[in-house]
């Protein structure tokens, strides 16, 4: 099993959402980060002060999948989430040693 | 004493509620301007000013600012201690409200003027010393400079210096005060290194449309009468906060691109601030060129702070001050007995020669003097019997948990999961 976590733009969340459902994910989190890559952040002005604001707001969405399904599920969330400019954000996965389903108690695949 | 008139003590007693009003419009400017951690202490420290100041004000605070003269135009006297006498008519004035309702309106500046105070040294200071400060700045401070400047007896109404409703009493008096606290409290952790932005604007927005609102209390209620005056004073204040909101966002949008709402409520309020002593004195061009000259320098002014290093967290001395020697100086150029039979000598652009705009600037020289030195030895003082900062971790904590155990702010979230007991 792996655990594929992606950063996307807040507002591309519904996009990606809908093409893992079409594509079969049972499931996902969502949470709302704060962070900066290549984008870096933005500038604001308060009484002719200027902030410079280094995190800008993302969402991370992480879904675990059966081994065989990593690479596609990937790639569903890369093509949904692309805009093609800066800041589009970042997919990766990690292999995931366990998962049981607090309800019932499967473990492992059954559990996803 | 002249006959109580109805009409005139119906229109004071609606002002004395609309600049009570200002002192919560003030809490919610201030409150939205501070970080998330401590709001409440920002609005704590307002509404504890309107209990406090009342308090000293009635047993105390009016007799010495309005009480007849005691010698030299300084001080007045004990008779009304208590409220004590108040059939007897206010020494100096002749007017047609109950003496009592004029204590009472006078009182609601005091508040406002000791409130203001708290902006230079917001998310640091500890409660209890800010009560007791407060308590004792409204006596030593605020009422022996309104004696000065508002009371017939007083030195500078003597000299011939121009206040309608608080150039040198509230405005310059408030400025100068913040500028001694804030060297005493000293900067806050990470200032100015550290971004500090806003918490809240639509707060700070909704304070200043309060603040605007009960400005027209606090000048045209000053005329004291519903009359011509009380008009002119309402529109010349309506007119200032315009063109200081109007100069504000121009200038920020010359100097760094964009037009804020932050910018348009502090212009607003500089407008204000500078109409204050000259609400009565001027025709309504000129008002609107103060209002203009206001927003344009109190935006710069503002600036100051960073080069001379004080944390004057929520610019009392740049707004404040700034626009109130700006609001007080004005009026040694447009004041004119056309408008006000109380001008004794036209400002310049009237034919009166530099006279007036001399007496003016002394009278700035002396309020801020007075302010500055009186309010840095009370400070001092408190601070070496109370401690006025919090400590450390307070500080980082922010004051709304660490001095009064809320949160301004629950949504619902992990945090409000808990226990009774």
């Amino acid at each position: 099993m792996r655990l594929v976590t992606a950063i996307l733009k807040p507002f591309k969340l519904d996009d990606v959402k809908t093409a893992l459902e079409s594509f079969g994910v049972q499931g996902m989190t969502v949470s709302e980060v704060q962070g900066f890559g290549r984008q870096r952040g933005h500038t604001e002005v308060y009484r002719g002060a200027e902030y410079t604001v280094s995190f800008v707001p993302k969402v991370r969405l992480e879904v675990l999948v059966d081994d065989a399904d990593a690479h596609d599920v990937i790639d569903v969330i890369a093509k949904s989430a692309h805009t093609g400019s800066i800041g589009d954000g970042k997919v990766w996965s990690t292999p995931v040693d366990e998962v049981v389903r607090v309800r019932t108690g499967e473990r492992g695949a059954e559990a996803l | 004493m002249p006959a109580i008139d109805s009409g005139d003590t119906g229109w004071v007693l609606v002002c004395t509620a609309l600049v009570l009003l200002m002192t919560p419009g003030l809490a919610f400017f201030y409150a939205g301007m501070v970080r998330a951690k401590s709001v409440l202490s920002m609005l704590m420290q307002n509404y504890v000013c309107i209990a406090v100041v009342s308090v000293v004000w009635v047993v105390l605070g009016y007799t010495i600012a309005f009480g007849s003269d005691v010698g030299g135009g300084l001080l007045g006297g004990f008779r009304f201690t208590g409220m004590a006498h108040m059939a007897e008519p206010v020494p100096g004035y002749e007017l047609s409200i109950p003496p009592l309702l004029f204590a009472f309106f006078q009182l609601m500046f005091a508040i406002l003027t000791t409130a203001l105070i708290s902006g230079a040294m917001a998310d640091r200071v500890r409660f209890g010393a800010f009560v007791v400060f407060a308590g004792l700045w409204s006596l030593l401070v605020y009422a022996p400079l309104a004696h000065w400047a508002f009371s017939p007896s007083g030195w500078m109404v003597q000299s011939g210096m121009l206040d309608f409703a608080g150039g040198y009493v509230v405005e310059i008096n408030c400025g100068a005060a913040a500028l001694a606290v804030a060297i005493v409290v000293g900067r806050r952790h990470g200032w100015p290194r550290e971004a500090m932005p806003p918490h809240s604007l639509p707060l700070t927005l909704l304070g200043a449309g309060l603040l605007w609102f009960g400005w027209f209390g606090f000048n045209a209620g000053s005329a004291l009468k519903a009359d011509g005056l009380a008009v002119q004073a309402l529109v010349n204040t309506h007119m200032a906060g315009v063109g200081g909101l109007l100069a504000w966002i121009a200038t920020e949008r010359i100097r760094n691109g964009v037009a804020t709402t932050l910018g348009a409520a502090s212009g607003a309020v500089a407008g204000l601030v500078a109409i204050t002593p000259a609400c009565g004195y001027l025709d309504t061009l000129p008002a609107l060129l103060l209002g203009v000259l206001a927003g344009a320098g109190c935006v710069l002014a503002v600036q100051l702070k960073y080069r001379f290093g004080y944390d004057d967290s929520l610019d009392v001395v740049g707004v404040h001050y700034v626009g109130g020697v700006i609001g007080i100086l004005f009026l040694g150029f447009f004041a004119t007995s056309g408008v006000n039979p109380a001008v004794a000598h036209e400002g310049l652009v009237y034919g009166g020669g530099f006279g007036q705009l001399g007496r003016q600037a002394v009278g700035v020289v002396a309020a801020t003097a007075f302010s500055f030195l009186a309010t840095y030895l009370i400070a001092r003082a408190v601070n070496a019997v109370i401690p006025l900062r919090v400590s450390d971790e307070d500080e980082d904590t922010g004051l709304d948990q660490a001095l009064h155990s809320e949160s301004a702010y629950d949504f619902g979230s992990v945090r409000s999961m808990g226990r009774i007991g």
